[in-house]
């Protein structure tokens, strides 16, 4: 296998004075999925957060395509390629949709992101690009996330709590769009709370329980016991 | 008719005040910051736009062109030195920071230019007037309130229309997920203070022509911004225009009663809008 892209070594993150991950090991490789579970408080928001840059680490404990980035800025990571769609949305209230989007492409990487990939993907947002972004559903904010990450062309896009707080149908809809979004290459980590919809989506999963990662394995072959026994710490 | 006149009088006065406000309006959009040193830096344009007709012998709003760019360098600077430094959950440190400022600033003026009152000449615009009706309406007052409507829209599509305003509107909504987006939050303000320091640097040479001034007079800048913000509404760039024309008028309608009661009318004035509506007249953003 080939070097993964993003490397957590052994990652000690705190979440203000709480240490909220305690030596942490996890490898995405190019062009994979994977999912990450755990109960709530397990830490991976956390993780995302420390990945991303918004929280300050030990340069070493995570490395990007070789680079040390655990004490990274978050915009430079961003330049670097890795995107993340935030738990429960985040839309910028006083930008409209499409200034939203915009403004995820100010990173300006190359690639095949842009402006009209995302009205093809989600055709919902062109009608509505001149609205406030406070204006739209749930979903269709979602939607805007999404492809607010999209528009910088990330190698690895991470989404924290991808169908939290949406309706059922609309959460099909999100997973339908999932493999036109990670099928160019591009790699994905996913935080989710429905291990069915994480473990059909994803190549390998990642299961914490209180900041440590409690499971590592295959989607296709853990088995329920495995996952029930990482996810609540039963014996 | 005096009355009619003190209404037109302070309107336009209050083209003024809104140029005083539209920086402290502006700053405090982005990064809520309150900056108690914007009065002194006002003064500080005013006291630049001085050296710079002395020395190179031009007019004071030719040297706009000097001190305008100056302005907003010194506000980048200050900002990316010192300000960033001071924000973060408690609203405490750039207050104390600001005010600190505020006295190092005075107190520089009055060692490099001494306490004596001073002004700028700008020749005969200073006394041009234009009749209308039986009103006489200064140019310099016109021409004051045409630049702070024409700064205000400036702001305005700046904020609204182009891709810095956008980075400004996104940082000030929310500061994490604005660095995700790639923008470092510390040039992004440091942008802001920039330009509202430009908008002083404006601010400070149009005072420096109306009125004398001296190194002490910041304080009383800072007040009439402040209540122009406030009368307006917090983050409300047109209202803020508003707020400085209520301000006016009520500061000339006040002297025109009693030639006493011009800053006391507009205190009021300030205080009574506080108390009937906390938020301003036209509040874009809740404190």
């Amino acid at each position: 296998m080939p070097d993964p892209i993003l490397k957590l070594n052994g990652l000690d993150a705190f979440y203000g004075d709480f240490q909220a991950l305690y030596g942490v090991e996890l490898s995405v490789h190019e062009g994979e999925v994977l999912a990450i579970i755990g109960a709530n408080g397990a830490g991976k928001t956390t993780m995302l957060r420390s990945i991303s840059g918004l929280i300050t680490n030990d340069a070493a404990q995570i490395s990007y395509r070789g680079q040390q980035i655990g004490n990274a800025r978050p915009d430079v990571v961003a330049q670097m390629g890795l995107a993340m769609v935030p738990e429960g949305r985040q839309l910028f209230p006083s930008l409209s949709v499409e200034e939203n989007l915009m403004i995820g492409g100010r990173v300006n990487r190359k690639g095949p992101w842009n402006l009209r990939r995302v009205y093809d993907l989600f055709p919902i947002l062109e009608e509505r690009r001149a609205q406030a972004s406070t204006s739209l559903s749930g979903g269709q904010q979602q939607m805007v996330a999404i492809g607010r990450a999209l528009m910088s062309n990330p190698d690895l896009i991470m989404f924290d709590e991808i169908s939290l707080g949406l309706a059922p149908v609309i959460i099909r809809d999100i997973y339908k769009a999932l493999p036109g979004i990670v099928g160019g290459g591009m790699s994905a980590v996913i935080v989710e709370q429905d291990i069915t919809k994480a473990l059909a989506v994803s190549s390998r999963v990642y299961c914490l329980q209180e900041g440590r990662v409690s499971l590592e394995g295959r989607s296709d072959t853990v088995s329920r016991d495995e996952i029930a026994r990482a996810y609540f710490g039963v014996e | 008719m005096d009355f009619v006149n003190a209404l037109v009088q302070g309107t336009l006065l209050g083209g003024l005040y809104a140029l005083f406000a539209a920086g402290l309006s502006l700053i405090f959009g982005v990064m809520r910051l309150v900056n108690i040193a914007h009065g002194d830096l006002i003064v500080l344009a005013a006291y630049l736009g001085l050296t710079t007709t002395v020395a190179l012998g031009v007019h004071p709003l030719v040297a706009l062109i000097v001190v305008v760019p100056a302005m907003a360098g010194i506000g980048y600077v200050l900002q990316r030195a010192v300000l960033n430094h001071t924000l973060g959950d408690d609203i405490l440190p750039p207050l104390l920071v600001t005010f600190g400022l505020s006295v190092i600033i005075q107190n520089a003026l009055l060692e490099g230019y001494s306490a004596d009152p001073q002004k700028m000449d700008a020749g005969a615009l200073e006394t041009a007037s234009v009749a209308l009706g039986p009103l006489s309406l200064g140019v310099l007052p016109l021409l004051t309130f045409a630049i702070a409507v024409a700064v205000i829209a400036g702001l305005q599509w700046c904020f609204y229309r182009t891709p810095l305003g956008r980075a400004f509107r996104a940082t000030s909504d929310n500061q994490d997920i604005a660095q995700l987006m790639g923008l470092n939050k510390r040039h992004v303000f440091g942008l802001a203070m920039a330009l509202a320091l430009a908008v002083t640097a404006v601010a400070g040479i149009l005072l420096g022509i109306r009125t004398s001034f001296d190194p002490s007079v910041g304080g009383g800048r800072l007040i009439f911004g402040f209540e122009a913000v406030i009368i307006g509404g917090l983050g409300n760039l047109w209202g803020t225009l508003v707020g400085g024309v209520i301000l006016g008028v009520a500061q000339t309608v006040g002297a025109t009663i009693n030639p006493g009661w011009q800053l006391l009318a507009g205190h009021i004035a300030f205080l009574v809008i506080l108390a009937v509506r906390p938020n301003g007249l036209f509040p874009r953003i809740s404190a």
